[in-house]
């Protein structure tokens, strides 16, 4: 039996938890016999600039960074970041959008306005564009750093490990009293989207 | 595939953890740095071991000093950095090169080419060659955990400090590493004294040196044959000469190709690269920024491509590895034009404050390393220049005696806590010694920051998390002889501007301290902190408190149509609004608003 691989682009803003959101979803390709290797950029970079994180999986990995034109699937937790990293996808990539909005400095001081048309121009990209409202999702729980693990669970439709292997993963990474409010949201996130 | 990996010996890690966890498996004893990209979460990992000790510095070269002291006692030590702090630490490392260890001695030098958080991008393979130092190289996190163990090894066996060099793929990305028991180290501790070992005078320096050269000799026969450095044949047709991590950028770009890879990056394998050449008829050097490898394979008299192919400046990638060794180009979706989205200071950040202020006084603003470099961006703009660790103080004073007379009043220096401990304290010194006037701002926001939240020696608390003394700012500065220093709260705009406007003016060296916590501090976090809002109907979108720059003030633009129906003048372009979610309560942005617009947020 040949083991699955694919490349993961996930992209927001820091603060948004996607280095978390990586982390867990690492662990579970981990536990699940998978080489895996992820890449990110702390430091500077963080300071409510665009994030990014590489995951990889597969038998055997080498590169820790994607290639442009080769992920299999990109998580964006923000509809511009989702855009700004849309190259990365390759065709035929799937896509797994927060639709949450977080005016970069240019408009939030109103030297321009946020695009608009950011859902078209995706669609442009990919027609396996998913998106999702994460923000409403965690808000709901009135746990608004929950965002993370709800597009996690989203885009777990597109990977190929059980439900389980993700909630292992949460076991395995985070604190006892942290693990319920997270296996909530991943399962909230998942429920988001029903693919046939 | 079922789950078959026992838990307990695989571990993900990134490979600041897995050379953190090498150094523990080496059974390291005492540890010190000072926090740098990529280099930082070395140290934060290797305190949580059982049994060791580690610390932070005040600055790289007291952390090698360190370090070697703690070999000279037998034990075998540890000292980590971003390559810069080589820059700083550099002093002490050539001279350890003659002396020796007794105890294993490795340094970390954590690269960071494509400068993700660094004033440079530097290659620190120079230093190896410079200081005849040999280098470790690994390619990923497996690699890091083992190489880490094997520094320890040879530096004990070839009596020398040996550097370990990661880049930022290395440090910062994760791959799967394979967990060992510790082993301990060869030595019990003891100091053994030996002047001629340890007592660099000219005339055991000298006898030291052929020491230094013996010792080459052996290392590059070790280069020969360690299997780190390894032939992997495969299609002759192309040869490739890599490390690090472009090692595995040409194992995804050229799966089918010939690869020498280089483990150790000094001294080179010299008859190792002569067979690989021998063996393949186009030999090219895949290595990120400076040709070092190339270098050495082109003084042997071997033809090879290198930086006529391969990019000198940023980080590579399979496809750049790929399109530079087939020349044919390889088109994918161009990126899409958005909104640049940079770094910002934080929602409730102390800093915002005194640059909003230092901007209305329209001075030159000399800066130094940290998150308040950020200050440079628009809208604040408030910063002139950024050298390195402590630089702004020499700047500053500099300039005022470039400028003479007319500089008096116009220049002030800008300095986080942690920096100004690095190396800012001996520039304030020269300032008073010779008769500067210079103003200058230490931002103390209690802890080290941009590196994400480190302690510091005035910040009460060690490494480790035990209490200790901190330094006294205030006291410091006059034991230098500053005769002014004021502290402000930054967040109180009114009186951080008036005193700011004091001290410029003041025809004598004056030390402003803005004293706020950092806002992502956790302490800082806890306490209950108002929201603010825009009280829309007051607002005439006049774009005073736009310009803080504040990630939650947010400018909601109006069409006339929008305008008229919003209850405003047709010309009104929109309005500001509060984002709550964002809004940190720091108080800068009200007093700003004319139109009393801004008010604390009612439950």
């Amino acid at each position: 039996m040949s083991v699955p691989k694919g490349d993961v682009f996930l992209a927001g803003v820091g603060g948004q938890g996607t280095l978390l959101a990586s982390e867990i979803l690492c662990e579970a390709f981990l536990l699940s016999g998978f080489d895996v290797k992820k890449s990110e950029v702390h430091g500077m970079a963080q300071r409510g600039g665009a994030v990014t994180t590489h995951l990889r999986f597969g038998p055997k990995v080498f590169s820790p960074l994607i290639e442009p034109g080769k992920a299999d699937l990109l998580i964006a937790f923000e509809k511009i970041e989702a855009l700004r990293f849309a190259h990365y996808l390759r065709p035929g990539g799937a896509m797994v959008v927060n639709a949450q909005e977080i005016f970069p400095p240019s408009v939030a001081t109103g030297q321009e306005r946020y695009p608009e048309d950011v859902a078209a121009r995706l669609r442009a990209v990919t027609d396996r564009l998913h998106m999702v409202d994460a923000l409403a999702v965690a808000l709901s729980m009135r746990e608004v750093r929950a965002v993370n693990m709800v597009m996690a669970g989203a885009a777990s439709h597109f990977l190929p490990l059980p439900e389980s292997a993700y909630e292992a993963a949460l076991k395995a990474r985070l604190p006892e009293k942290l693990v319920a409010v997270n296996v909530q949201a991943f399962r909230a996130g998942r429920a988001l989207l029903q693919l046939t | 595939m079922s789950v078959l990996v026992k838990k307990e010996e695989i571990r993900l890690l990134s490979g600041n953890e897995a050379i953190a966890r090498g150094a523990f498996e080496a059974g390291v004893k005492v540890a010190s740095a000072y926090p740098g990209t990529p280099s930082t979460e070395i140290l934060e990992n290797f305190v949580r071991f059982d049994g060791v000790y580690a610390e932070w510095a005040p600055n790289e070269k007291v952390a090698v000093e360190v370090a070697i002291g703690a070999s000279m006692g037998g034990v075998r030590a540890l000292a980590t950095m971003k390559h810069v702090g080589v820059n700083v630490a550099a002093d002490p490392i050539f001279t350890a090169s003659y002396t020796g260890v007794r105890g294993g001695l490795v340094i970390v030098t954590a690269d960071d080419p494509e400068l993700h958080s660094s004033q440079n991008e530097q290659d620190n393979r120079h230093y190896a060659v410079a200081a005849k130092i040999p280098m470790l190289e690994p390619s990923d996190s497996f690699e890091a955990k083992e190489f880490t163990r094997l520094a320890f090894d040879l530096s004990e066996k070839y009596d020398t400090p040996v550097f370990l060099r990661t880049t930022t793929r290395i440090s910062h990305a994760k791959g799967v590493v394979r967990l060992e028991e510790p082993s301990g180290p060869a030595f019990t501790p003891g100091f053994t004294p030996d002047p001629s070992k340890w007592v660099m005078l000219p005339v055991n320096a000298k006898l030291r040196h052929f020491v230094v050269e013996e010792r080459t000799k052996a290392l590059r026969e070790f280069a020969e044959t360690w299997d780190g450095n390894r032939i992997e044949w495969g299609d002759r047709s192309l040869g490739i000469v890599t490390s690090g991590v472009s090692y595995q950028y040409v194992k995804e770009a050229f799966p089918d190709a010939s690869v020498l890879k280089i483990g150790l990056a000094w001294p080179l394998p010299e008859r190792l690269f002569r067979e690989f050449a021998a063996g393949v008829s186009r030999l090219v050097v895949v290595e990120e920024l400076d040709p070092h490898v190339e270098t050495h394979v082109k003084a042997l008299g071997i033809p090879a491509q290198g930086k006529e192919l391969i990019p000198i400046v940023g980080e590579l990638d399979p496809r750049i590895v790929r399109q530079a060794i087939t020349g044919e180009a390889d088109p994918v979706r161009a990126p899409e034009k958005v909104p640049p989205r940079p770094p910002n200071l934080c929602p409730g950040c102390p800093h915002r404050g005194l640059f909003f202020a230092l901007k209305k006084l329209k001075v030159t603003v000399t800066g130094d390393i940290g998150c308040y470099t950020l200050a440079t961006l628009p809208p604040l703009g408030a910063m002139d220049s950024c050298i390195c660790m402590g630089a702004s103080i020499g700047n500053a004073h500099g300039m005022e005696k470039a400028l003479g007379k007319d500089g008096q009043g116009k220049v002030v220096a800008v300095i986080g806590d942690s920096t100004f401990l690095h190396s800012g304290v001996t520039g304030l010194m020269n300032i008073v010694y010779n008769h500067g006037t210079s103003t200058v701002i230490l931002l103390d926001n209690d802890i080290t920051a941009m590196t994400g939240a480190q302690e510091n020696p005035a910040t009460g608390k060690t490494l480790h998390g035990e209490p200790t003394r901190r330094v006294d700012f205030t006291a410091l500065c006059r034991s230098l002889g500053v005769e002014h220093v004021y502290t402000v709260n930054p967040h109180d705009m009114k009186e951080t501007e008036a005193v700011l406007r004091r001290e410029v003016a003041r025809p004598e060296p004056s030390v402003i301290i803005t004293k706020a916590p950092c806002a992502l501090l956790p302490e800082h976090r806890r306490k209950k902190r108002p929201v603010y809002e825009v009280i829309a109907d007051l607002c005439t979108g006049c774009k005073a408190c736009s310009r803080l720059g504040c990630p939650a003030i947010e400018w909601v633009p109006f069409t006339p149509e929008e305008a008229v129906a919003a209850g405003k003048k047709e010309t009104q372009k929109g309005m500001a609004r509060i984002s709550p979610l964002l809004c940190d309560g720091c108080n800068q942005c009200p007093p700003l608003c004319k139109f009393q617009a801004i008010l604390e947020k009612k439950a």
